[in-house]
């Protein structure tokens, strides 16, 4: 085996499968490292029971760069992203839902049931969101610029953004300004009263994090939602066929048709640092492998804290990044089942049953999910994005038969009362199933297989330091030129040569391919 | 008033959309639901269900139907086989097209020829004097076109006495559907992987019926005549009427094209017997052709561009528009060269492109021209390339 390559990426989620097409794009020979059987990482898709394929961890594409699908013609390597439009909210006693979807004023009716308040402001809400989302687009797709340095860039880098702000009215800027500081409850109840409406909207402001609706700062993360609506007919969000692990095996085309080399069942144990600077790696398996450029597509507490040593960096990252918040709190709960389940406010089949699911009746159900969390338990009554990937996407399960993929919170990393061990798992999927059963009366009986992940299944599984989703919180305090450490936010490290492209840096997690390509576009720059 | 399909009681239940098109007098569904986005997929990763209707429908028959049909078509009849099936232009005796669609070769003189426009009287004319009889059968035939890779995987449940694993690409086969005659022809208007139904119109409900029954869990969907447009733009698939003017129809003589100038040279076979148009051809073929059928590619960088001038994100229309636009030289908008004439944005390929006609020699491949795009009001001009049309072409189309 050839063992020499120009650039070494660690870990074949898509971030590290991006980084790489774009490594190879630029005549780098590269060799991408998977320590698992398959590519993907927090993005695979597998059968987990026969017949039935779950989209295990990640299921929806949520803003997935579309400079990222030209630039490597992701189209032409397979990229198929299906329509995920509607959202139906069952109450609490799953007797009445609210409905919405692409049919506008249908949406507007639906929501009048609740509240014509709500359904009044709903289109000046939505345009609000426009503008923040339009504004703060733009730095999804740059390098942060860091505000501490003097440097000339830099400061040029803040001027641009500044003028992308400004163009906000003073309105706007207000709007944003709240946006960034305010909890996502108080945020949406600027504007809305009824539970259902509230409740659906402020939960995508707490996805991923160990916060809940009513805590401060969540509501920056509901911009998320509106940046993939910016892009209208390009879709850069949806359902992608074959479930996330889809997307992946497409990046891995891509990367092979840039001729990236692709190595699974190769796990990393080791960066070889000489003189300040990386040199290659070494595997579990012993194997050293020579590159003059390393990017980890890791977690920062793994491409900081154990792919090298600490001792090799100064203190004051170290002590950041072990500060670097990371404890896991969502779960994830894939079915195998029998047959279509029926909603009991809405029984029959249906295209209602094609969209996202959401078990999010009002917000202090949510609230009090997370208080369980918060005390070191899982949520007995747990807020759920449900969708049923078989209703998109026949290949998912055989005719006539579903799957259906429930992401949970919270599901804290650490419990109270010791370890999380197989009774614990199971009570955790039954808290699970017993909330869809107030939606879903029949699923008991359709049930052909359950999986249950917790944090530290995720953990287990994809390596992710504590199970968390989106490899550390997406807070203020963990954001942009914060990302994953200030002074150490623009991808490079304090090794020469050693770089990071995962989820952990600027602009974050989630299926976006960004962080690959930014980091890729850094290390290509070199000099240092 | 439009007339009902026999599919009406089916497709009027489930058009929650209200969206009907006047299709040949005929009401035909645009989408059926309020967005089109789920009928194209469908069309692309399912299976979707399009009353093709009303499509004109002829038979031909007699001693002389192979010569009546070879003497109308610009492809050469004594080639084709029973059970093949040819898409082709016809045209006048100056060259020009007067209407394009599919000749199924039923048996050796029986012919079913599929049309936009009426043909009849045509056909009746080019026969005269030869020994074969032209029926109209377009309200004998109810048609359904299912389309996407999982109609063979349906049309195995429900039809049987066909092997569809061996029934190739552009090829008929008979089968029953309880009991009931049906012809299964593997044609269609999206590019894809797809199969068109023709039935008698007394089957059609029963048909609609246990398609959609045996389809569900394959996540079929009815889908409409917008979201098909958008996947034969994808297909590099004209359009009568829309990409070119029926020589019957054009007012003026520019207006009339020939089947060189539309894309369907290669169905022109020179070397065949006589046939309506072929000294004209010949002639052309000589002189070269005034136009030529282009597929292009917008520049999307470029296209962002002119929206940001606006303050705007890229915001392209999710239908297929069938206003043509200009073509200019690339960097010259005083040199007019032709016409983009379906433009859209293609879901599949994340592009904007577009099928038209552009004065020879624009339209070598690897070309750059200007197309006109109106953002906020005002034309602007987008670069765009001359790309080779299918624009989309996945292997199952024909595998
Ligand atoms: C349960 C769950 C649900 C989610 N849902 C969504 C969603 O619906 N939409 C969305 O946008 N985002 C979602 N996310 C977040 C999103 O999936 C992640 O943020 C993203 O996939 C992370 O990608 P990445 O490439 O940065 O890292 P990862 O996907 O974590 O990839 C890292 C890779 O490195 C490999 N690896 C680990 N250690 C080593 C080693 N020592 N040597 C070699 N290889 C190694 C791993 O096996 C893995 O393949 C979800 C995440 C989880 C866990």
């Amino acid at each position: 085996m050839n063992n020499q390559y120009d650039a070494i990426v660690i870990g074949g989620g898509h971030n590290g499968l991006v980084a790489a097409a774009y490594l190879a794009r630029a005549g780098k020979k590269t060799l991408v490292l998977e320590k698992r059987y398959l590519v993907g990482g927090a993005s695979v898709t597998e059968e987990i029971f026969p017949g039935f394929k779950f989209t295990v961890f990640s299921y929806v594409v949520s803003l997935f760069r579309p400079e990222i699908i030209r630039e490597l013609n992701l189209p032409a390597h397979g990229l198929t992203i299906l329509p995920l439009e509607s959202t139906l909210t069952p109450t609490l006693d799953g007797r009445d839902y609210l409905y919405r979807d692409g049919d506008h004023y249908q949406t507007l009716r639906n929501i009048a049931r609740f509240s014509q308040r709500d359904a009044d402001a709903y289109d000046e809400y939505a345009r609000y969101m426009y503008f923040m989302a339009k504004a703060v687009r733009y730095i999804m797709g740059i390098i942060p610029p860091d505000p501490t340095t003097f440097n000339p860039k830099d400061m040029m880098g803040l001027v641009d953004m500044a003028r992308h702000f400004l163009n906000l009215d003073q309105d706007q800027l207000y709007v944003l300004a709240k946006l960034m500081t305010m909890s996502a409850a108080d945020f949406v109840e600027q504007w809305f009263e009824s539970e259902p409406l509230k409740a659906t909207l402020s939960a995508s402001g707490i996805i991923g994090t160990f916060l809940g609706p009513r805590s401060p700062g969540t509501a920056y993360v509901l911009l998320h939602h509106y940046m993939g609506e910016i892009d209208g007919a390009y879709r850069a969000w949806g359902f992608h066929k074959g479930g996330t692990g889809g997307l992946a095996q497409t990046l891995a085309r891509a990367a092979e048709a840039q001729g990236a080399e692709i190595r699974c069942n190769a796990g990393v144990s080791k960066v070889l640092v000489k003189n300040g600077r990386a040199y290659g790696v070494v595997l579990e398996n012993g194997d050293e492998i020579h590159a003059p450029l390393v990017l980890s597509s890791l977690d920062p507490k793994q491409t900081f804290l154990n792919l090298v040593e600490p001792n090799q960096l100064p203190d004051d990252l170290v002590g950041a990044v072990r500060r670097f918040q990371t404890l896991g709190s969502s779960g994830k709960v894939n079915l195998a089942l029998d047959r279509l389940p029926e909603l009991a406010c809405r029984p029959g089949p249906g295209r209602h049953l094609a969209g996202a699911i959401s078990m999010s009746p009002n917000l202090d159900i949510i609230e009090q999910a997370y208080d369980d969390a918060k005390y070191g338990n899982f949520s007995r009554r747990p807020y759920m994005d449900v969708i049923i990937p078989s209703m998109i996407d026949p290949d998912m399960a055989p005719p006539g038969k579903h799957v259906m993929s429930c992401f949970v919170q919270y599901a804290p990393y650490k419990l109270a009362d010791g370890e999380w061990t197989d009774e614990k798992r199971e009570a955790f999927g039954d808290a699970v199933v017993n909330v869809l059963e107030t939606a879903f009366p029949d699923i008991k009986d359709i049930i052909l297989h359950r999986q249950v992940l917790t944090p530290v299944d995720i953990e287990r599984t994809t390596g992710i330091t504590q199970g968390n989703i989106f490899h550390g919180e997406l807070n203020l305090s963990q954001l942009f030129f914060l990302r994953p450490a200030a002074g150490y936010a623009k991808y490079r490290t304090p090794i020469k040569g050693y770089y990071q492209c995962g989820s952990g840096t600027h602009p974050g997690g989630g299926i976006m391919g960004a962080p690959g390509r930014l980091g890729a576009l850094e290390a290509l720059k070199g000099g240092h | 008033m439009p007339l009902p399909t026999p599919f009406h009681t089916r497709t009027s239940a489930v058009c929650e959309s209200y969206e009907w098109r006047n299709w040949s007098g005929y009401l035909s569904a645009g989408i059926y639901e309020m967005s089109h986005d789920r009928e194209y997929y469908a069309i692309r990763n399912s299976a979707a269900l399009i009353d093709v209707s009303p499509l004109y429908k002829y038979e031909i028959t007699g001693p002389d139907a192979a010569r009546l049909v070879d003497r109308v078509i610009t492809r050469d009849v004594t080639r084709q086989k029973i059970g093949q099936i040819y898409y082709t232009p016809w045209c006048d005796s100056d060259g020009k097209v007067i209407d394009d669609g599919t000749v199924s070769r039923l048996d050796t003189n029986h012919f079913r020829i599929t049309s936009a426009d009426p043909n009849w009287r045509w056909f009746k004319d080019v026969g005269y004097g030869l020994n074969a009889d032209v029926v109209n059968v377009s309200d004998d035939l109810a048609a359904l076109s299912l389309q996407g890779p999982r109609s063979r995987a349906i049309l195995q449940e429900v039809v049987s006495g066909i092997d569809f694993a061996n029934l190739k690409y552009f090829h008929l086969a008979h089968g029953q559907v309880e009991g009931f005659p049906i012809t299964v022809t593997r044609t269609g208007y999206t590019g894809d992987l797809g199969y068109e139904l023709w039935v008698r119109p007394e089957y059609a409900e029963r048909l609609w019926d246990r398609l959609i029954e045996h389809g569900t869990g394959h996540d079929i969907l009815p889908a409409g005549i917008i979201p098909m447009d958008i996947a034969r733009v994808e297909a590099g698939l004209i359009m009568i009427a829309v990409d070119y003017i029926s020589s019957q129809h054009a007012v003026i003589e520019s207006q009339k094209s020939s089947p060189y100038e539309i894309g369907l040279g290669w169905a022109v076979s020179p070397r065949k017997g006589d046939f309506i148009g072929r000294r004209a051809l010949a002639k052309e073929r000589e002189r070269g052709s005034l136009w030529g059928f282009v597929g292009v590619q917008y520049d999307w960088a470029t296209l962002e561009r002119l929206f940001a001038e606006e303050d705007l994100p890229p915001h392209v229309a999710g239908r297929a528009s069938r206003s043509a636009v200009p073509v200019y030289e690339a960097g010259n908008s005083s040199h007019h060269i032709g016409q983009i004439t379906t433009h859209t944005f293609s879901p599949v390929l994340k592009q904007y492109i577009g099928i038209g006609t552009l004065l020879n020699p624009h339209t070598q491949i690897g070309n750059r021209v200007d197309v006109e795009v109106t953002v906020e009001f005002k034309r602007k001009r987008c670069p765009a390339t001359i790309v080779p049309t299918p624009f989309f072409d996945p292997p199952r189309k024909k595998a």
